[in-house]
């Protein structure tokens, strides 16, 4: 039956887009495009692998800005204000509108990228590094998100929604913090030791999802928020108890700081520095990106992906992939708790996870669960939280509204037909509206 | 959905057999946990369960019983359903009581340890029901928002964003205005507001219905958290002023013992709440409105043959969910402690659609699961006031365990709508 409804919208045929590389397509082998495949469990990869063009990307972005835009000046006080004398001052309310948003993002935009002042104190004997600092800052935002959006991506990629990054994160954290303060290694060595076990903490808790799945079928959506939850009260635990991880004699629920010879260095000189979690970060994506593309074990991932009933008939064990591709979304999760705990001198704590694992979501999404898409994504998202804290500390602007503004592009990046609408854009490929089925629940 | 169907059927033969001995096992497990850790550990003397408030009028006799014993008593009974599960193959209706009453054997006797000789004084029985119905408020809302959405074929992971959006307006509205009732029917507007821009993006453009609740949930998150740092905060006079709903107790039923402080002496949104539940469950089942419903969400192509308007019935159902998740939002504000603060619903919205899945996409089932977590969530209060040497966050993550088991089986295989996920497009 639903075979059937869903054999309609494939037989739109799917643009083939910048972003679809040479490999992809030898991806996407399983499924004949255009054909009368049995559509099913690739459809999620399709929403977020296939059918956007860097145009539509562009244009979202273009228009999340403008939302967010409409958002600072209705929540601006000069701007109310200004409304309120609009019959006899009209030019006031443009004036104030304008203001207060260039202001709020020429602050965004020289926190992220750079600021012209720091140009001009260059030629007048200033730092030339200072010019820099805004990027680095970038960079230093990016890294987590980066690995936890190739941690969401993978899953992705082998047709499953991995919403854990946050739980699977925390167990990251716990192993590296642990190994960072209780046990005495010399440096890089040490450094080393932690690294790889926040992988290993990672990849258990996705394991777990991953083995559950496998053996009895439940969702991973449902798995994956529960055990977030789990690993929430289980890091609250181990923090809050004198006997397990709290830092002695203290009351607070926080951890104990880790060693010195277990923090990630910086590289480069004095402040624009990039921490060699953003290289880890790069390097993981690195090795992501062969893993799908050259490896068997991806080739199996994207199989599945793609038609887990086609892998199953093509003598893949899918339960095995499943497991897999947890078991390492999880460790990649675990090295974005890695470049945190040991890239930053602040202690865990109950609330050390921050957004983290959600932001993995967004930026898989924006990044289309591809290795190089999602580098991309977490350096524009990176660029945002960097510019939104300098944006608040000069305007007052709250930085949330960066939040707003990466949803925004995400929601309108997935929806190819509502930008096409507001810009009234042909459909590149002159078929109909683009389709994009999701699977459900019981995928 | 075709993994499941590939699932060879001999598979699941062997898995049946082998979840009744799970669960005979559970329930020798619970009960050896009733005797060695609760009987063996429990302290000298007397529990004392009060089954009245302090200054309430009458004043009802607690129940004092003897903590070792009962737990000793309890476990004996937990790990006679045990065996009895394993020997005997009851009917579907014997296993569902056999569950409950292994379950409250070991609440009992977790109960009586925790009391048993307890300087601190009774166990409050009322404030533990109380507490128990009122925390489970905005999850009974949300499942059945999830609960009215899947129905029809739509996933609804968007009700976390429409508890917290409903939460904000209902302070803001309640504030500016000064009116809780407005408060309330602002909330559950907004909470249609999501619901209208969930189907938009769900039904309309097609795109991935996960994908959208989670993003509509991030976009409400920093939204409510922008306009509370910029407006709120600043102007808390004016927009944040903790307005509430005050209680109300029915007259008759109110003065009932025991069942009437619980049940009838709230304020307004638990009323609601029966309501809504009752409403929905007739309506789903018993009306055609529901029968409409339920095809379209099973079988949409079938629906639409015999003239049912698919996608309007999608966008109403959708929007009726928002609805109502935004009351369940407006509670967390108006109803409940008045003043909005950042990320209020605190995953709320995630829980309730486990509740939603637990409860197998029924509205009993719902409430079911939904009260199940209020009853953790309160108990670890309970707890922690009699000062139990156990870790609330141990207690707290209790539910999330259970709610894993579950799904992993031991409640059985969840089945959701056949279309539900599946965007339909007309042919």
């Amino acid at each position: 039956m639903s075979d059937q409804d869903e054999a309609e919208p494939s037989a739109a045929p799917y643009v083939p887009t910048a972003t679809t590389t040479a490999q992809d397509t030898g991806a996407s082998a399983p499924d004949q495009p255009g054909g009368r495949q049995p559509l099913t469990g690739n459809a999620i990869i399709k929403a977020v692998t296939e059918g956007h063009s860097v145009v539509i990307t562009i244009l979202a972005v273009f228009v999340a800005l403008l939302v967010g835009a409409v958002l600072i000046v209705a929540s601006d006080p000069v701007v109310l204000r200004a409304w309120n004398s609009f019959g006899y001052a009209p030019g006031t309310v443009f004036s104030a509108t304008w203001s207060s948003v260039a202001a709020a993002y020429s602050a965004l935009f020289e926190g992220a990228i750079f600021s012209p002042a720091t140009i001009s104190a260059a030629f007048h004997g200033g730092s030339i590094a200072a010019i820099f600092y805004p990027l680095s800052l970038t960079a230093f935002e990016a890294t987590p998100l980066i690995l936890t959006g190739l941690s969401v991506a993978i899953c992705f990629r082998a047709g499953m929604f991995n919403i854990g990054a946050a739980g699977q994160w925390i167990g990251g954290a716990l192993v590296a913090t642990w190994l960072g303060y209780a046990v005495n290694l010399p440096i890089v060595l040490h450094a080393v030791v932690c690294i790889i076990g926040a992988f290993a903490g990672g990849a258990v808790i996705g394991w777990i999802v991953g083995e559950i799945k496998a053996r009895t079928g439940a969702h991973e959506v449902i798995l994956t928020i529960m055990l977030n939850y789990v690993m929430y009260n289980f890091l609250a635990f181990m923090v809050s108890s004198q006997s397990l991880m709290q830092a002695p004699g203290q009351t607070n629920a926080v951890a104990p700081g880790i060693d010195g010879n277990a923090m990630l260095p910086h590289v480069g000189g004095p402040p624009p520095q990039v921490g060699v979690g953003f290289l880890i970060a790069l390097a993981a994506a690195a090795a992501t990106a062969w893993l799908l593309s050259r490896s068997t074990l991806g080739f199996e991932f994207r199989a599945v992906g793609a038609s887990p009933s086609a892998a199953r008939s093509a003598g893949i064990r899918v339960e095995r992939v499943w497991v897999l591709a947890f078991l390492i979304a999880g460790g990649l999760a675990g090295l974005s708790a890695a470049t945190i705990v040991q890239g930053q001198a602040a202690p865990l704590t109950t609330t050390s996870y921050g957004t983290y694992g959600f932001d993995g979501i967004t930026v898989a999404l924006l990044g289309r669960a591809r290795p190089l898409g999602v580098v991309l994504a977490g350096l524009l998202f990176g660029a945002l939280n960097a510019g939104g804290t300098v944006m608040e500390a000069a305007t007052g602007v709250p930085s949330d509204v960066t939040n707003v503004i990466e949803a925004l592009i995400v929601l309108f990046v997935a929806a190819p037909p509502l930008i096409r609408l507001l810009f009234r854009l042909r459909s590149t490929s002159g078929a109909g509206p683009q389709a994009v089925t999701s699977k459900g629940w019981s995928g | 959905m075709t993994a499941t169907l590939d699932a060879p059927a001999p598979v699941r033969a062997p898995v049946s057999v082998g979840r009744r001995y799970l669960a005979a096992g559970t329930f020798i497990l619970l009960g050896l946990i009733d005797i060695f850790v609760f009987g063996l550990f429990a302290h000298r003397g007397d529990a004392i369960f009060a089954l009245s408030l302090p200054g309430a009028t009458p004043k009802l006799p607690g129940i004092h019983v003897p903590g070792a014993l009962t737990a000793y008593l309890l476990g004996a009974i937990s790990i006679g359903l045990g065996l009895l599960r394993a020997l005997v193959d009851l009917p579907r209706w014997g296993k569902r009581l056999t569950i409950a009453i292994a379950l409250l054997c070991f609440l009992l006797s977790l109960l009586a340890w925790a009391d048993a000789g307890s300087s601190v004084g009774p166990l409050q029985v009322i404030d533990l029901l109380q507490g128990t119905l009122t925390a489970s408020i905005p999850l009974v809302l949300g499942a059945l928002a999830g609960l009215m959405c899947e129905r029809s074929g739509v996933i609804n992971i968007a009700i976390e964003g429409q508890l917290l959006t409903g939460a904000f307006a209902g302070a803001a509205v309640a504030s500016v205005t000064g009116g809780v009732w407005l408060g309330l029917i602002g909330g559950s507007l907004t909470g249609g507001l999501v619901g209208l821009i969930l189907a938009i993006f769900a039904i309309t453009f097609l795109v991935d219905q996960i994908i959208v609740g989670v993003v509509l949930d991030v976009i409400a998150l920093g939204l409510t958290n922008y306009l509370y740092d910029r407006v709120m905060v600043p102007y808390a006079d004016t927009f944040n002023t903790g307005n509430t709903f005050g209680t109300l107790k029915i007259p008759v039923l109110g003065d009932i013992p025991i069942i009437g402080p619980v049940f009838f002496d709230s304020n307004v949104f638990l009323y609601i709440t029966y309501a809504l539940i009752v409403i929905i469950q007739i309506a789903l089942f018993r009306t055609r409105w529901g029968l409409r419903v339920r095809a379209v969400g099973e079988h949409p192509v079938a629906a639409d043959t015999v003239g049912i308007r698919v996608l309007w019935t999608r966008y109403r159902n959708v929007i009726l969910g928002g609805l109502i998740a935004g009351i369940g939002g407006a509670y967390l504000t108006v109803g409940s402690v008045g003043f909005f603060t950042s990320n209020i619903s605190s995953g709320f919205g995630y829980i309730a659609l486990a509740a939603m899945i637990f409860g197998r996409w029924t509205p009993l089932g719902s409430v079911a699961a939904a009260l199940l977590f209020g009853f953790s969530y309160q108990l670890q209060t309970e707890l922690s006031v009699l000062r139990v040497p156990v870790s609330s966050f141990i207690l707290l993550m209790a539910p999330y365990v259970a709610t894993i088991i579950a799904v992993a089986g031991l409640v059985g295989r969840v089945r959701p709508p056949a279309a539900d996920g599946k965007p339909y497009i007309k042919a």
